[in-house]
């Protein structure tokens, strides 16, 4: 076995070149470029934590703002339907006026119809007694020939009136 | 070779350049394929964090990878240790990657070109190195946190107390064996694994030499088994190292923590 055959006349230029490449791999290598590398690492680990926080606090205000975009839809929404019952019941009251005015207008006017209506009546009655004396005087005078006072005539389509 | 296929002749150790020469404080320091394989190790390593240096914030494939590598031992080391074991995490990163990275190239099918891998982790010395530089630090930081107080390690809570001296010695003696177990068991699982590979791929080419019914009944099954042991054995490359850098991250814990 050559490593234990050799060892005396070899440990002394083995330890020498470990020693040196070992030093060169320690302070070279492990001191100097290793830092780099894991901070190179770490820096990404960090730059992933604070996006990660980043991102959850745009969340965050994200959600605030919906809550506050959800309550004031909710109190728009109150408020239009406060809105639409008062705009209904206003209507009712405001129908409810313009009906009775209607109303009262509309009585008024057949009330005046009414009396016109007898007035016309009262003229129409007046107007036939009138035709009716003259008819009478007109077929006394072609039946008999005579004359008939005009009071006589009239008296008599009065009686005939009042009893048919 | 001649037939005769040495499974141990991957593991020798063959200076390179400087033979004679290269010496430190009278001891050779030759550049050897075994320091070779640890500067490619470094190389390799180097080019693959390479890649993860781009720091995009939409990370690419390459970016991922490595991404996924630091993140697996920092996310380990702050499992079991916490947030003080941030400061230690260059060093399981390091001791991870070399580890996972040297028995990866040794495990490169690159003899077939005739370049022979050597797999560092597979020494005693380099691993018995790596397991006596992690206890240590352990020591070390234990020691430095906690004074005299880190021997309360060796003492779990609601021990009685005529059962304190004993359990302090075998805690003791399990605390002294960590270095041992953490250098050998790397050390064994890569040998182990190589000298198998190695023995099977001496059957295929020696059933080969010796014509084709042998190849059919020797060569033929060894080559099978051979494909389920190459990934068996990148699987073990991949656990041996995490099991290093797992221990080394819970002996750590014992010294920043206590219990």
């Amino acid at each position: 076995m050559p490593q234990i055959a050799q060892i005396v006349s070899t440990y002394a230029s083995q330890i020498f070149w470990l020693l040196i490449v070992f030093g060169l791999i320690y302070f070279g290598i492990g001191k100097a470029m290793l830092p780099k590398v894991a901070g190179t690492v770490e820096a990404r680990d960090r730059k992933i934590a604070d996006d990660l926080a980043e991102a959850e606090r745009a969340r965050a205000r994200a959600d605030e703002i919906e809550a506050a975009y959800r309550a004031r839809i909710a109190e728009a929404r109150t408020a239009a339907l406060k809105a639409a019952q008062n705009a209904k019941v206003a209507s009712a009251a405001d129908a409810e006026v313009r009906v009775k005015a209607a109303d009262a207008d509309l009585a008024a006017q057949a009330a005046k119809a009414e009396a016109e209506l007898a007035t016309a009546q009262a003229k129409a009655l007046a107007g036939i007694e009138e035709v009716a004396v003259e008819a009478a005087q007109d077929i006394v005078a072609r039946i008999s020939g005579r004359t008939v006072e005009k009071a006589a005539a009239t008296g008599a389509v009065k009686s005939v009136l009042a009893n048919g | 070779m001649a037939g005769k296929i040495d499974p141990m002749h991957q593991f020798l150790i063959e200076p390179l350049f400087g033979t004679q020469d290269w010496a430190l404080a009278g001891h050779n320091v030759a550049f050897t394929n075994s320091a070779l394989w640890m500067v490619l190790t470094l190389a390799a390593m180097w080019v693959f964090m390479l890649g993860g240096m781009k720091g995009a914030l939409v990370p690419g494939r390459w970016q991922v990878a490595v991404e996924g590598f630091t993140g697996f031992i920092t996310d380990m080391m702050h499992t079991n240790i916490g947030p003080k074991g941030k400061a230690f995490t260059p060093y399981v990163f390091s001791l991870f990657m070399f580890i996972l990275i040297a028995n990866l190239l040794g495990m490169l099918p690159l003899g077939i070109i005739g370049i022979h891998p050597f797999t560092v982790t597979s020494h005693l010395t380099v691993t018995g190195i790596l397991a006596i530089v992690s206890f240590s630090i352990v020591l070390v930081v234990g020691f430095w946190k906690h004074g005299f107080h880190f021997f309360s390690l060796f003492v779990p809570h609601g021990t009685p107390l005529p059962m304190i001296p004993l359990i302090f010695l075998i805690e003791l003696f399990s605390f002294m064996i960590r270095p041992f177990s953490l250098g050998l068991r790397l050390f064994v699982a890569m040998t182990a694994g190589h000298i198998l590979l190695k023995v099977l791929a001496g059957f295929v080419i020696n059933g080969l030499n010796a014509g084709p019914g042998i190849a059919a009944i020797v060569s033929l099954p060894s080559f099978v088994l051979m494909i389920g042991i190459t990934l068996l054995e990148m699987l073990v490359c991949a656990i041996q190292a995490y099991v290093f850098a797992l221990l080394t991250s819970l002996y750590l814990n014992d010294a920043i923590n206590l219990h």
